[in-house]
């Protein structure tokens, strides 16, 4: 029977090792726990789960499989308006207020959620289904709008009749969300590559003793040069317009970089690029860098992040003179091309879910011109953008 | 030999379970959670209260995995034959013992701390593989296998800066320590500072974790802060009143240096609290 709810935790793509099963059979072999199931629960998830990331994965594979088991009050579905506005309030921003009252104001959104929250309920009901939904979120349908209302309930476990794992605590721990700084420079800092390149001024010790052994003792020094990183980014900021949504993730992106990066250039761009980029945002209109400056200035070895929603008009792409800006000569997209033709190490790193990529034309547009190298900006995003630039 | 917490330290239901799991099965513990939320202090408390020695192993950036075995002291080696010191004869005279050695050739059981494993480089967990497991390493230099004696009950710190290796991970049980919630943090205080008024704790902990709420701080006050502001909050003598005055001008709680360590966190906190003074007005 344990060997099922293993095999449900490998299908919800939690890493489980046979070793780690074997280890909690060894774990409840041994008495290690008394026979309730909320020791087995802690046992089971501190053998089995090696990153709080999948927590959530794990408690919804077992409240699914342990439903019946002991009867389990589930997420209770009666949860007044009031409460979750309340809630809602709490967790989030001004911005994020702003954002969902143009999409309809609250009380929409709240009975949305509230109808979410019962078809969820409905799928717990059904006994054994619920696994097959692991992996989306409850409020997945939501994307960013509703990302900050957390639903939990207010009753500590001892009191309420709802267990640890249908509290599901750990939800705002999944890798799919967006972090501060910290975790940026951390993903970034898959692309970090080393190479001792520069003047030979650091004691090379193994050297130096295995000279000094072949100079029959007598000391020979070597010396070496310093490990530094030798990745080079440019870096190509999308400015104004719709991306003032997401101007605060776009200033943590970016002073993560510029410190990860020793080798970082970067300039800014409105919508898709074209003949000009600039540097200072506020003389956009006196000091601008041709495109061409550019490519000929960087050589091919630089990698390539763009940061932009991608969210235009497809004109604005394909056709020349489509840009907001000004009349430009050729189109974005032959601008794009010719970029990626010179630097084969591109990426394009979009704030937006990945969720509504697919409803927005020029998103698509852009994607096939990147070669489907297009990420979304979480940690889990920038991880896997970080990889393709260093394959 | 089990672990019940102890009188310096709270630990919830689920820690304990994972100590003693940890302790009985013989394997390593890894431990993450918050910054500030007793990580290291546990594994000081779990030897405290089973009355082991503590070995502690400090990870740095630069640290290697076989600086936790033992270093060949080669630089001295050096000097000495060119000094014609006879020492130089025998090698084992410059093998320095690291702090794995120690816990291994122990004649009691103790308490190994390996704090802030994800400091190292990358691959530093998957050089510690087979010294975890196995509870051995062979010693090159001296061709010698040094084994344990007794398994040492192993704790491992992380901060979650670097991902940890799979292999790793597999042959580690894993707890992450959550942030406490209002009924723990009142045990955890209670048993720092025991009798304190509890006016003064009941306004200080409402006012530390409606700071913990204000959205954007870049790092929340954690329990450490915590702590440290109650023993500033006792040694000024503040009466609790001042803590939740209607008086306009002391909005701002006292001390709030102990809690916000950052500079825009304290900006922004203080615009916060100046945009609802004015809503006040």
């Amino acid at each position: 029977m344990l060997a099922g709810f293993f095999l449900k935790l490998k299908e919800a793509k939690i890493p489980v090792s046979i070793k780690e099963y074997l280890t909690l059979m060894e774990g409840l072999k041994r008495g290690v726990i008394s026979a309730s199931i909320e020791d087995f629960y802690y046992l089971a998830r501190m053998t089995l789960v090696k990153d709080e990331a999948n927590y959530d994965k794990f408690d919804k594979v077992f409240g699914g499989f342990f439903h019946g088991i002991e009867t389990l009050v589930g997420v209770q579905v009666d949860v007044p308006l009031e409460w979750l506005l309340k809630q809602a309030e709490l967790t989030l921003s001004p911005e994020e207020k702003a954002a969902i009252e143009a999409m309809g104001g609250w009380e929409q959104l709240m009975e949305m959620l509230k109808k979410r929250l019962e078809e969820q309920k409905e799928r717990h009901q059904g006994g054994n289904k619920m696994i097959g939904t692991a992996g989306t979120s409850p409020f997945g349908a939501f994307g960013y709008n509703a990302e900050g209302v957390r639903i939990g309930q207010k009753k500590s476990r001892n009191r309420g009749g709802v267990k640890v794992w249908d509290q599901r605590e750990y939800r705002n721990l999944d890798d799919k969300i967006e972090l501060g700084t910290r975790n940026l420079k951390i993903a970034l800092r898959r692309l970090r590559r080393f190479a001792r390149e520069g003047a030979l001024d650091e004691l090379d010790l193994d050297n130096t003793i295995h000279r000094t052994a072949k100079n029959a003792g007598y000391l020979d020094i070597a010396m070496r040069a310093e490990r530094r990183n030798t990745i080079k980014v440019l870096m190509f900021l999308d400015i104004g317009g719709s991306m003032d949504d997401h101007i605060k993730l776009c200033e943590e992106l970016f002073s993560a970089s510029k410190t990860e990066f020793k080798h970082l250039e970067y300039f800014y761009f409105h919508n898709c690029l074209y003949d000009y980029v600039w540097k200072d945002n506020k003389r956009r209109r006196e000091e601008r860098t041709r495109t061409w400056d550019i490519l000929h200035k960087y050589a091919h070895d630089y990698k390539l992040i763009f940061v932009g929603d991608a969210s235009m008009s497809p004109y604005e792409i394909l056709e020349p003179g489509g840009s907001v800006e000004y009349h430009n000569e050729e189109s974005g997209q032959a601008w794009m091309k010719r970029m990626l033709d010179i630097y084969p190490k591109a990426v394009w790193l979009n704030p937006e879910p990945e969720e509504v990529w697919s409803y927005r034309q020029s998103t698509q547009i852009l994607k096939d011109v990147m070669s489907n190298r297009m990420f979304p900006t979480t940690i889990g995003g920038i991880e896997r953008a970080m990889r393709a630039l260093n394959k | 030999m089990r672990f019940q917490g102890s009188s310096t330290y709270v630990a919830t239901d689920d820690l304990m379970l994972a100590v003693n799991a940890a302790v009985t099965l013989e394997r390593p513990l890894l431990v993450k959670g918050e910054p500030g939320t007793g990580k290291t202090k546990l594994a000081e408390e779990v030897a405290a209260s089973l009355g082991m020695p503590l070995l502690e192993w400090h990870v740095k950036s630069t640290t290697k995995a076989q600086q936790g075995l033992y270093e060949y002291d080669a630089v001295s080696r050096l000097r000495d034959s060119q000094l014609g010191d006879q020492r130089v004869k025998d090698i084992s005279n410059y093998i320095v013992k690291g702090t794995l050695w120690q816990a291994f050739s122990s004649d009691e059981p103790v308490v190994l701390l390996i704090d802030e494993v994800d400091k190292a480089d990358i691959e530093f967990p998957n050089d510690l593989l087979r010294e975890l497991d196995r509870m051995e390493f062979f010693v090159y230099e001296t061709r010698e296998l040094i084994k344990t004696k007794h398994r040492p009950i192993v704790f491992i710190t992380s901060n979650n800066e670097k991902e940890l290796p799979d292999a790793f991970l597999r042959r580690c049980f894993f707890h992450y320590i959550r942030f406490p919630d209002k009924e723990t943090m009142e045990k955890i205080v209670e048993v720092h500072y025991p009798g304190i008024k509890q006016a003064l704790l009941k306004e200080a902990l409402h006012t530390f974790f409606e700071i913990r709420e204000v959205p954007g701080l870049k790092k929340k006050p954690s329990t450490s802060e915590l702590l440290d502001w109650l023993k500033l909050l006792l040694a000024e003598d503040i009466p609790p009143d001042a803590l939740r005055s209607n008086d306009n001008k002391k909005i701002i709680p006292p001390l709030h240096g102990a809690l916000l360590k950052n500079e825009q966190d304290v900006h922004l906190f203080e615009k916060l609290v100046f945009m609802t003074r004015q809503g006040r007005n």
